[in-house]
Order: C-alpha cells, then structure tokens, then sequence
C-alpha cells in the first residue's frame, strides 16, 4: 500500500542515478524516457487507487503521523503527478532530439529526473517541512538546468532565478518554524486541527501572509513574478518547456493546500489579497507580454497572466471556483509546455525566436502551424478546445458570486491573449521569413524529427480530447475540489488510518 | 533566552535586508547568510528554549522522564543548515562565473537576458 505512494519519487530518483552513471554514453537519454514511461505507469496506479478508495496515506518507516513522514494523495495530487508524468514524459522524449551531447555529459538527463521527483514530491507529501525539503530538490536542479551550457544570457538570468527564489525559501522556512512555534506539528492534516485552537487567530494570520508570499514567488504572481520572464526565455527549450509547465505549477498547488486545508481561518481576509493578487498578474502579465518580441518572451509572460486565473480560483472560493482552478492546473500545464517546444522546433527551422528575424513558417511548414494554433488558441479559450472550458468554469463561478469585475478582466485578458497569439502567428508563421530562408521540416534529420514532433501531437491530442469531452474531467475536477473544500476525509485518511 | 534571541533574530535581519537591498550581487548573497541564519535561529527558538535539559531516555525507560529539551527544531534546523549550504555554494559559483562572463557584479548592469533595447 504504502509503496503505490513511494514509486512516483522513487522512479525519477533511480533514473536519475542511472542516466547520471550513463551520462557519455547514448543509452543515457533512453533511460530517461524509460524512467519516465515508468513514472507514468506508477501514476496511474496511484490515481486508480485515489478513484476507488478516496484519499490515500502512507506513513514512511511506520511511525504514526504526526510523528512520521507522511506521503498522501488526494485526488488533486494524484491528477497533478499524473500530468507531471505525462510531461516528463513528452519533454524526455523531445529532450531525444533536443539536448546535445555536451549538455548531456553535464548530466541533463540527471538533473532533469531529480527535478521530477522534487516536484512529485512536493504534490505527495503530506507533511510541511518536507514539502520545504521537496522544494529545495526541486530548486538545486531547476539551477542546474537553468544554466546548464553556460552562455552569457544564461548565467544573467540564472543570477535573478537563484536571487530571488532564494529569498522565497528563507521566507517559507521562517513560516514554518513560526507556525510549528504556535501550533507543535508540521503534519499538514494535523496543522488543519490545530490552526483551530490557536488563541491568537491574529499572529496566524501573519503566518498566512508569509506563506502566501513565500509561495507567491514560486507561482511567479503580481507583483513577485520578476524572476520568471527574466530566465525562461534563456535555457534549453526542454528545459523551458518542463520549467514553464511545472514549476510555477507546484506554487499554486502549494498556496491551493494550504489556504483550503490549513490557513482557512480568515477567508474575508485572505482571499481577498488572493483576489486582487489574482486580478493584477493576470492583466500585468498579458500587458507584459504585449510588449515583447521574442517568442519565448511572449510565452513567459503569459504564464504569469494565467497563472493569475489559477489563483482566481482560489481566491473566489467557492465549490465551482476550485473545480476551476484544478481543471485550469490541468489543461495550463499541457499547453503551455506544449508550446514552449513548438518555440523549440520554429527555432530550429528558422534560426531564431525573435520575431523580427523569422517568419514563412506556415507557408512550408502547415503541420507544425496546425499544431501550434490548438495549444496557442486553447490558451486563449477558443472553444471547442481545453482552455475555453477551464475558462467558462471560472468566469461562471465569478459571475454567480456577482463579481462582475473580476469575471469581466477575465474575459478581458482572454481576450489580449488571443492578441499575442495572433502576433506570434503573424509574425513567425504568415509573414516571410526577411532573410528569404524558406524554412522547411524536413531539413531536419529524420532522426531529430520524429522526437521534436511527437510529444508535441501527443499534448494537442490531449489538449482536443480535453476540449471535445470536457464532461468526465470537469466531474473528476468537482470530486477534487470536493475533497479539498471537506478535507474530512484528508485529515482522517492521514491521522485515523496508519498502515 | 527567548527575548535575547528575538532580538538577535531582529538584528540579523535587519542587516540582511540592508546588505540584499544593495546592487552588488555579492553583497546580496552575504545577506542571504545572515537571513537564513535568522530563520534557522526563529524555527530554533519557536521551539522553546531550555537549558541543561538534554532529551535523553534513561536506561530501562521507554520515553524521557520529566521536562527535556525539544529535539524536533535542531533536527530541523540542522536540516536546513546543510540544505542553506548547498545553495549558498551554489549561488557563490554563480556569482564568480557572472563575474567571469559579465565583467560586473552589479545588479542593474546585468541586462544581457532582457536588453534595454528591445524595440526595432
């Protein structure tokens, strides 16, 4: 029992021994998509277990919580590895045709197998501390990838990267140690009981505010997102790729459990920073990628404006609100790494990924424009597609709690999406290329091709399956948010059943 | 004790933030000691402090007897001691090898990754 939890960490760990003792040789990038296909595998078992029997705990070394380790799933952690997997997955394969041999003697493939178990880690524990310690796993080779190949852009970035998520973590460690000062656990379902007789309701508030800024920084929002367009635009484009469908990721899922299972104390107060912090990163982060002209650029500025409907979810509160937020976490996280290694391949045709020097795209490469319109258009929530349906449920629970405002710059940034989408569509696509280059796919090796293109048509499958049948996710996302809105059953899975 | 260290942790911090607040990259980084050392001593201190109390369990006991100092913190501050460690290591390479590549260590000199130019 307890193992079905374990494997989703253990796997990426044993892979990224392996891929590291086969770093020179080419069977090393083959253990990794090995790896990952396990992972897969090991996530799905788990997610059918959280389907039939709900939550599901795990104590490590049998010591009872709150005295153990606790690893648990609830229906959001299981989705959220599984998606994790899925990625891993696409981006190990595209990282077949993707990374040279140089970034792989340094130990890609390693870094990039850690960098998944922190970040699976990070969804299945159950216990504060050790998220700390999942985070910092998650961190240490997100730096590594991050400035793996050394160029100048590279190590500029990396400094802001490293800067400012540093100071995010100190901040996050203070809040834990002051909130264990007040409370005497760091077993998440045990901080839910205890939060409640804490005398000073005041100080926990504080607290709250110190993890939502601690966790704020990781999930890029307004006005802490400066790291983000600062370094994604910069490394290997698997890496942005992993970086821009995870990582920001995993601070949402953070601020998601902790303001429902823990720091519910003072939702009036609260929720309504997360309000207009949601408001703010969604219109700066679109007004920021306006302005830019770099196709990456424009992708990681639009992570920061949607990270800002997640957290719109959150933040409105309601049953239908998380059920938008969880179907949002879902769909973002495939689209948006689907479209960072569409950059990838327009890069490799045209030479570059500023907009200014490439184009004719469409013209000589029509299936690669195919596949970038359904990540690009279900970004911006053209139906029938994914995004439409993740916006339509968070718009709606907006609209029935009258707050016309916020559903209104919802819609509003949908729309100023659509507008950078078009841009990069115009831009690298329909307008030739100005050096005359007349980019074509198959100028690239057979054997690159076929590793570039097929994670890519995987994601925008996943993207349209989604979008054409929405109904099972959207009921899968109404059990989840039902499960973190009653953490009941969290909170007995974790303290009631030690196995 | 308690208000000695909530003092100590005041002043760390204090002179961390004065030190991160300037353009030097090194300088910010030497203020990333002082803050983590802040919030290593603030999780030691949230829980509880005593003296000359070590928990330990006599001979033929199953559990310590009386009042015994709290383990949990130090082994959480011992934790994030080694885990600081690593970054801070980490970040002091970055530093030198932004020194290396950039030629400068200050802050708004940095712009290689978002040039200021960036209109046609």
């Amino acid at each position: 029992m307890s193992w079905l939890l374990a494997f989703p960490i253990i796997i990426p760990f044993a892979t990224a021994v392996i891929a590291f003792l086969n770093r020179d040789k080419p069977t090393g990038r083959w253990w990794s998509v090995l790896g990952s296909l396990l992972l897969l595998l090991a996530s799905g078992a788990l997610m059918v277990r959280v389907l039939q029997e709900g939550v599901v705990a795990a104590q490590m070394g049998q010591w009872a919580a709150p005295f153990g380790i606790t690893l648990v799933a609830d229906l959001l952690s299981a989705v959220m590895v599984v998606i994790t997997a899925i990625t891993g997955l696409a981006v190990a394969v595209y990282a077949l045709a993707d990374i040279d041999t140089a970034k792989e003697k340094l130990g890609y493939h390693a870094l990039f197998q850690v960098l998944i178990a922190g970040v699976v880690g990070a969804f299945l524990t159950g216990d504060l501390f050790n998220l700390y310690v999942w985070f910092e796993v998650m961190l240490i080779s997100s730096f590594g990838l991050l400035i793996l190949g050394g160029s100048r852009e590279q190590i500029d970035g990396g400094i802001k990267y490293v800067a400012l998520n540093l100071v995010s973590t100190i901040l996050f460690l203070s809040g834990v140690g002051l909130l264990y000062g007040m409370t005497g656990t760091l077993n998440m379902a045990d901080l839910s009981l205890a939060v409640e007789e804490v005398e000073n309701q005041g100080l926990l508030t504080v607290i709250a505010v110190m993890f939502m800024v601690a966790f704020g920084v990781k999930a890029a929002v307004f006005p802490l997102f400066f790291w983000l367009p600062a370094s994604y635009h910069t490394p290997a484009f698997s890496v942005s790729a992993v970086f821009a469908g995870l990582l920001t990721k995993v601070g949402v899922y953070a601020l998601i459990r902790m303001f429902t299972l823990v720091f519910d104390h003072d939702i009036g107060f609260t929720h309504t920073i997360l309000l207009w912090v949601a408001g703010f990163t969604m219109v700066t982060g679109v007004l920021g990628a306006a302005a830019q002209q770099d196709f990456r650029k424009i992708l990681s500025f639009h992570i920061v404006s949607q990270i800002g409907y997640m957290i719109l979810g959150l933040a409105l509160y309601t049953p239908l609100a998380i059920v938008g937020a969880v179907f949002y976490l879902v769909h973002h996280i495939v689209v948006k790494a689907n479209l960072f290694l569409v950059a990838g391949v327009a890069q490799r045709l045209t030479g570059s990924t500023d907009l200014r020097r490439i184009g004719g795209l469409y013209k000589s490469a029509p299936f690669l424009g195919f596949l970038f319109l359904i990540p690009a258009f279900s970004l911006a929530g053209f139906p029938p597609l994914s995004g439409f349906w993740a916006k339509y449920l968070l718009v709606k629970a907006a609209l029935d709690i009258d707050a016309w405002f916020i559903a209104f710059v919802a819609l509003a940034v949908g729309l100023l999406t659509i507008f950078s989408m078009t841009k990069i569509w115009g831009e690298a696509f329909w307008k030739p290329h100005p050096d005359g280059v007349e980019p074509k796919l198959n100028k690239i090796d057979r054997a690159d091709l076929w590793p570039l293109l097929l994670p890519i048509a995987g994601l925008a499958t996943l993207t349209v399956i989604i979008g054409l049948s929405p109904e099972p996710f959207v009921q899968f996302a109404e059990r989840a948010s039902d499960q973190l809105l009653n953490p009941q059953a969290y909170v007995a899975a974790v303290l009631g059943g030690a196995s | 004790m308690e208000v000695m260290l909530a003092v100590l942790v005041g002043v760390l911090v204090a002179a961390a933030v004065y030190l991160m607040l300037a353009q030097n990259v090194l300088r910010f980084l030497f203020g990333l000691i002082l803050i983590s050392n802040a919030a290593n001593l603030t999780i030691f201190a949230a829980g509880r402090v005593s003296t000359g109390q070590p928990p330990l369990i006599p001979e033929g006991a199953d559990a310590p007897i009386g009042f015994v100092a709290n383990a949990l913190p130090q082994a959480l501050v011992l934790t994030a001691i080694v885990i600081g460690f690593g970054l801070f290591a980490f970040a002091l390479v970055l530093a030198f090898r932004a020194y290396e590549a950039l030629g400068t260590l200050n802050s708004d000199e940095m712009r290689v990754a978002e040039p200021m130019e960036d209109r046609p």
